[in-house]
Parts: C-alpha cells; structure tokens; sequence
C-alpha cells in the first residue's frame, strides 16, 4: 500500500476510534434511560447503526455489481465483493442483537414479523452471495453469478426499510423520522450511525485490498 | 436486572464478532504476507540460475 493509502487508513480509523468512544459515552452515560423498555433500549443505539450500515454495504453490492457486469472490470467485483462480506457481517448483527431485543421486550425470540422475515431473507441472499463465489469453479463464473445476485438480492433491501410501514408489523417504527426520539437519544444514535460508517468504510477498503492482493498473487502464480 | 444481562449479552456478541472478523483480515494478511515472501524467494532464485 502507497503512504497516501496508509494515511487514509490512519485518519480513518482514528476518527472511527474517536466516534466510537464518543458514542459509547453518549449511549451508557449521557442518554436517560427509556421509561418503558428500561435499559434494554440501548441495544437499539448499535442495532439501527448497524442494519443502517448492512443496507448501505448492500447499495454498494448492488451498484458495484451492476457496473461489473456492465464493465467487466475486476475492480468492481472485488469491491462488491468486500462490501457483501462485511454488509453479511453487520446484518448477522442486526439479527442477533434484534432477537436479542425481542426476548427481552416481547418474551419471544422470533417471531415472522413482515421486517424480521424480510431481514432474514435478505441476510440468506447475501449468505449466498458469498457461498456462489467459493463454489464456482470458475472465478470469472463466480464473479458472474455473483454479480446477479447481487442485483437480485437488492430488491429486498425497500421491502426491509420500508415493512413498518407497508405492513402492520410488530416492529417498532422508525422513531428518528418520525421525532419520537429526545434530543440526547437521536445525538447517540447519530453519533453511532457515524461511528459505524466510518468501522464499514475501513472495513471494506482493508477486506478489498486484500483480495485485490490475492488476486494478483493467483495470477502470478499462474503464470 | 434481567434486561441488564440482555444489554450485555447484545453489546459483548457484537464487539466479539467485529473483533472477530478484524482478526480474521489480520490472519489472512499474514498468510498473503508470506505467500508473497515466497513468490520473492522463487524469482530470486530464478533470476540466480
């Protein structure tokens, strides 16, 4: 890596180090605790950032994937690629952390709620975004599928942000946008949204370099 | 203080399995580190003979 892209990195993970304590201040001493759920409501202070951020790395699949197949340039699927694989990692998150929720307000884990079930279909397609890659025998091949599916899988991401809506869901409703949250709690939220955006971008730049790497010593290995 | 076992749970899974995959990029780094290591190994010895 050049000193610009060191520099980059650096920047990038002493803002998020910096957003992140910053955020875990706001959430566990700044902001009161919420009457009705108690203290189990600061699970939502990581949960929305992070489903924020897996829909974001799934715009990123799906752009990146269109201009694969449009350009055919590796570039693109590597970066597609990275970003499936961290968006994979946050929304297992979002599904943990939310049943987690679920438990401990609705007594239940699970329920086939229209946003649960959309979420879990969409953490399955992108399951399979990166299990078609490793099966493919052929890497362009993989890329190919890949690329499809990426495409495909996105048309779930409006049902996921928008089931509270379209639906009569069990779901809490976007509180942010709709000001049924205080002052200190949206300044929390914002902050971690921030702090988790910044973690994502690191993330998929350091997974993307990396297969960038592996890629290039593949070929070389091959020739 | 059931909710708070809740609360802990949910922050130490996550912390855990962002660490998690942050390690598991470390390990495959070391292990491109030293592929590319070798490739130097093999051209130099080629470039020799």
């Amino acid at each position: 890596m050049n000193s610009k892209g060191v520099l980059r990195d650096n920047v990038l993970l002493g803002l998020g180090l910096v957003l992140m304590i910053a955020a875990l201040y706001l959430i566990f001493v700044y902001v009161p605790t919420e009457r009705e759920m108690g203290v189990v409501q600061r699970i939502f202070y990581f949960h929305v950032p992070l489903a924020w951020v897996s829909l974001l790395a799934f715009l990123l699949v799906f752009i990146c994937s269109i201009l694969y197949l449009w350009k055919r340039a590796m570039k693109w699927d590597i970066l597609a690629h990275a970003s499936a694989e961290v968006g994979v990692v946050f929304i297992t998150l979002v599904l943990i952390t939310g049943t987690i929720w679920a438990k401990s307000i609705w007594g239940v884990w699970w329920t086939w709620d229209a946003r649960l079930t959309a979420t879990l279909v969409l953490w399955l397609t992108y399951l399979a975004y990166l299990l078609v890659r490793n099966y493919a025998t052929d890497r362009a091949q993989g890329a190919r599928f890949a690329a499809v599916l990426g495409i495909i899988g996105f048309i779930d991401v409006p049902f996921v942000a928008l089931a509270v809506n379209l639906w009569r869901t069990q779901h809490p409703p976007a509180l942010i946008f709709e000001g049924g949250i205080t002052s200190p709690m949206l300044l929390a939220m914002l902050v971690s949204m921030a702090a988790f955006t910044v973690l994502y971008i690191l993330m998929v730049i350091q997974s993307a370099s990396m297969k960038n790497l592996e890629t290039e010593i593949k070929s070389l290995k091959d020739t | 203080m059931e909710n708070m076992s809740f609360l802990f749970a949910a922050y130490t899974i996550i912390w855990v399995v962002v660490f998690g995959y942050v390690f598991y990029i470390y390990r495959k780094q070391r292990k491109l580190q030293k592929e590319i290591d070798l490739l130097k190994k093999t051209v130099d010895k080629l470039e020799i003979s």
